[in-house]
């Protein structure tokens, strides 16, 4: 059973509802209008774009083709990560930090998910590899950005304690313990509270697309869960790099605090 | 013995500076605010980064790691920071310190389980005292140990600092704002200009 096809005339319904909304907002003045258009402008653009692009790369699945891919959304991505921090190791290296974590976290586990777990042959069949690593690096995005913003904003904030704790003695490992702590755990409560509440409260958007499409319930629960534990591992592993590269380059040889690194964006 | 040796440090635009202060000495260090003199200790501190070389005794800064350092030269910032709920949360072991010492800076064992929160900004400067001579430092940098403390606090202070300094044979560079405070603790005191340059006001130099 395939999925019932959408024709322009359903998303145009679709679309006069935001439309509703937009008139809402302009009555009421709250100025969100010009954001409501702009942004649902982009979805549509956006989506049917990827659709076309995905269109060819499953005609063709060449392995060049997919790496491509894969290697364009890593940089929108690490883009991403940089534009969300509100102080941000300056330069090139801030943006090499962040997509190296996500790299060696969402394409590792990515990588094994798809060669060991899924097992298809070829075992970067893109019908599987480009949603998987979607899914994968969208989430370790989140992660480290929440993470890396919380951490550099801390030790901004509690730079004061940090040099008093390395003026007694503590090596900036020590001194910096609470606060890449709560860092990493920042990081990881979304997901984490994504698990507990997996099926309770929403149904996963990847499990209601698979049902809509016509997989039965429990092979979508399978996938679902296997997707969970994947973006579990992947955002724990990519956060736990990020905050680790993050406080080295912070500090310098001597244990010292060195926040000229950072700059306001 | 445990001569602190300042050779030829630069820090930013300033400097050099070069300074020996022998054990139980205490060198005064007054001059403009704004002038260098918190920098320069945290030059010496080896917080910031610096040219030159920095000895204590037998101990050259870049043979040994930053942390040991600190511990050795210890430098008491103008203002403590506190990031535990309770005060012996700050100590390695609050109930090992000696009794006397705590007596005399005015507390007893009990201000071990007092919250931060409720502490006045003297009582925080005379526990921050306690706390940077646990580590037993070879040697002491002083950033105006004495601004937040009641006339009676700063002579028990005062005299505290001076005992550790002869007790250990520690160097010390106190400082302060008050000519007088530095007349009564120092053995010589320098100047330090709005431009960072240092002129002697008085005393001995050498050992």
């Amino acid at each position: 059973m395939g999925v019932k096809p959408l024709s322009p005339l359903d998303l145009s319904l679709a679309a006069t509802l935001v439309l509703l909304l937009g008139i809402l907002s302009w009555r009421l003045r709250l100025g969100l209008e010009k954001r409501l258009a702009i942004s649902a402008l982009r979805t549509t653009v956006q989506l049917l774009f990827i659709g076309q692009v995905l269109r060819v790369l499953f005609s063709n699945a060449s392995f060049l083709f997919v790496f491509a891919i894969s290697m364009v959304m890593l940089i929108v991505a690490g883009r991403e990560v940089v534009v969300r921090q509100h102080r941000r190791i300056r330069g090139f290296q801030g943006w090499l930090l962040g997509t190296g974590s996500m790299f060696v976290s969402s394409f590792a586990v990515a990588i094994f998910a798809l060669a060991v777990i899924i097992a298809n042959d070829p075992w970067y069949t893109p019908q599987y590899a480009i949603p998987l690593l979607g899914m994968l690096l969208g989430n370790t995005m989140n992660g480290i950005a929440l993470s890396m913003d919380r951490m550099t904003e801390a030790l901004w904030q509690q730079r004061q304690i940090v040099e008093q704790r390395l003026l007694l003695g503590q090596t900036s490992r020590e001194a910096i313990h609470e606060i890449r702590q709560q860092a990493m755990r920042f990081g990881m409560i979304p997901i984490i509270n994504a698990m507990a509440a997996a099926g309770l409260v929403s149904l996963p958007g990847m499990m209601t697309g698979q049902i809509l499409g016509g997989s039965s319930p429990m092979d979508a629960v399978k996938y679902q869960i296997l997707i969970m534990f994947l973006i579990c591992a992947g955002t724990g592993f990519g956060v736990i790099t990020a905050i680790t590269l993050t406080s080295r380059k912070l500090f310098d040889d001597r244990d010292r605090l060195r926040l000229e690194v950072l700059e306001k964006s | 013995m445990s001569r602190l040796e300042i050779d030829n440090v630069t820090f930013r635009d300033h400097g050099p500076y070069s300074l020996e202060i022998c054990g139980r000495q205490c060198l005064g260090l007054q001059g403009a605010s704004g002038s260098g003199k918190t920098l320069l200790l945290r030059a010496i501190a080896d917080l910031d980064p610096h040219g030159g070389s920095l000895r204590l005794g037998s101990m050259l800064c870049s043979e040994v790691p930053a942390p040991l350092w600190r511990k050795s030269v210890a430098l008491l910032p103008a203002e403590s920071s506190w990031w535990q709920d309770t005060v012996e949360g700050h100590f390695h072991d609050f109930s090992s310190l000696s009794a006397g010492l705590l007596k005399q800076l005015g507390f007893d064992f009990e201000v071990g389980s007092w919250q931060i929160s409720r502490l006045s900004t003297g009582e925080k400067q005379r526990l921050a005292i306690l706390r940077v001579l646990e580590n037993r430092p070879g040697a002491l940098l002083l950033d105006e140990p004495t601004a937040s403390l009641d006339a009676a606090n700063i002579t028990k202070v005062e005299q505290l600092l001076l005992e550790y300094g002869r007790k250990n044979n520690a160097p010390l560079l106190w400082v302060s704002h008050d000519p007088e405070q530095l007349d009564r603790v120092a053995d010589r005191s320098l100047f330090m200009h709005e431009n960072g340059e240092l002129t002697t006001l008085g005393g001995e130099d050498g050992c």
